[in-house]
């Protein structure tokens, strides 16, 4: 009996004791709270408070601090924000934001899912796209293809990627915010910014020479430059058994025409 | 033991990072280049100089007239966690610069096991007042050299060619097991030696 009044006593009188200097720090925090700047105040409401660092800063206080103090100068670095923040920050600052080219987005550069990609062998370790880099360099034949695992998935700042039912990975365009983290994040480097707006993209990420990806995945750019050649205005350039859309010379003429004639059909209708 | 001894013991001869394994979290967290190494290896000194001083002065006027010896370990966590904040609170408002210097760093160290490690050793080893702030200086002294040491070895590692396997953080603890291994020539033969004791 004694000794369980001993433990009791202990106890509470510790967490009498907790209690006071929790009480303590209170009244010291009201005490010695220090006022922050109106300004810093001001420019973290416009930020999105996504503390992403595609700005290049640990975090939006940060950026705000910095573009309050007046070490940086451009307020237009906060991609994820939009237009919107990039006006509000300007406001906020008293000075003209330059509007920077289209809303970019990611986007998987590859259509091997299940059954349409082969793979070397079963992969059963962490569900990790770099830990299954690691063996070599992945379980799909292909060595340039989603892993599936879905590192990005868990990377995204705002939840936009998510796992599809053929074992890879799409992002919701809507939701994306251009930070680029999973593009930096993918071992295997298959996602790609395109603005937002585009039309046609090329799912494929392969520089495999044409024989290679045939065997590796029946949706593989094979480089056979058919979309180049015969399509010239449509804007796209194979480089290196690669072919890519280059959203800059104008989505022009004939891209549907490229998408049509593209032996593994890899050119792909993004948006109506 | 002599002032003298106390702070070559800690400095060198038990070395928390390199001989007692206290306080790795920062040691390999903040090493990676030396200018956070020395705010962070200041901010340790400064908050194991006031921790041990504060700590000691706990057990000798509160657990042990109330001989609640036992409840040592909880109640200095509490303390120094609480000292912590109040410390970052205070230089916040008193000393901006003092608090952009070393500032971000304190939060991190609220409840570093090597802070708890030296006020527990000291209040352990009997020391008074002075003897005890001298030890926790030192301690932070030595958790300084350790951590800027390393943060000079790791800014070269960057350069150099790592196994892929190895780079970052397990490259770090080896180079560190090699550090401990030199500080091993530290010992109490050694401390003897230099203080005639």
């Amino acid at each position: 009996m004694e000794d369980i009044l001993r433990i009791l006593a202990a106890f509470l009188s510790t967490s009498l004791f907790a209690t006071l200097l929790g009480l303590g720090l209170a009244v010291a925090s009201r005490r010695l709270r220090v006022e922050k700047d109106r300004k810093v105040e001001a420019l973290f409401e416009a930020l999105p408070g996504l503390n992403c660092g595609a700005c290049g800063y640990a975090g939006c206080e940060a950026y705000a601090e910095a573009l309050a103090s007046g070490a940086d100068d451009d307020a237009s670095k906060c991609s994820p924000g939009g237009p919107e923040t990039r006006a509000a920050l300007g406001e906020a600052l008293g000075l003209a934001v330059e509007e920077s080219g289209p809303r970019m987005v990611a986007r998987l550069a590859c259509g091997g899912g299940d059954g349409i990609a082969v793979r070397e062998f079963l992969y059963r370790g962490y569900a990790d796209c770099e830990a299954a880099r690691i063996h070599f360099d992945g379980d799909k034949a292909c060595k340039y293809g989603c892993l599936g695992l879905g590192t990005c998935v868990k990377s995204c700042p705002v939840d936009a990627i998510s796992h599809t039912d053929d074992g890879l990975v799409a992002v919701d365009p809507d939701t994306c915010i251009g930070c680029e983290i999973c593009v930096a994040v993918c071992p295997t480097g298959v996602m790609k910014m395109i603005p937002a707006d585009a039309e046609w993209f090329v799912a494929c990420n392969s520089h495999d020479k044409a024989k290679a990806t045939k065997t590796f995945c029946s949706a593989g750019c094979i480089g056979c430059r058919i979309c180049e050649r015969k399509f010239p205005d449509a804007g796209f350039v194979v480089e290196d058994n690669l072919s890519r859309l280059e959203y800059t010379q104008g989505m022009g003429d004939g891209v549907e025409g490229a998408a049509a004639a593209c032996p593994p059909k890899c050119i792909i209708k993004i948006k109506d | 033991m002599t002032y003298l001894g106390i702070i070559l013991t800690y400095v060198f001869v038990s070395n928390l990072v390199l001989s007692q394994f206290l306080g790795l979290c920062p040691f390999i967290g903040v090493s990676k280049n030396t200018e956070s190494a020395v705010g962070m290896g200041f901010a340790v000194t400064f908050v194991m100089s006031l921790a041990t001083l504060i700590t000691w002065a706990l057990q000798r006027f509160v657990l042990v007239p109330l001989n609640i010896v036992f409840l040592q370990t909880v109640t200095f966590i509490l303390v120094i966690a609480s000292l912590v904040q109040l410390v970052e609170m205070a230089v916040r408002k008193y000393s901006p610069p003092l608090y952009q210097a070393l500032g971000i760093y304190l939060p991190l160290i609220t409840t570093n096991c090597g802070v708890l490690g030296i006020a527990l050793i000291s209040v352990n080893a009997d020391y008074g007042p002075m003897e005890s702030f001298l030890a926790g200086l030192s301690a932070g002294i030595g958790f300084l050299l350790a951590l800027l040491l390393m943060s000079g070895i790791r800014e070269r590692l960057d350069t150099e060619k790592v196994p892929k396997h190895l780079k970052g953080a397990p490259i770090a603890f080896i180079s560190g097991g090699l550090m401990a291994l030199a500080f091993m020539a530290f010992d109490k033969a050694l401390l003897s030696n230099i203080i005639g004791g």
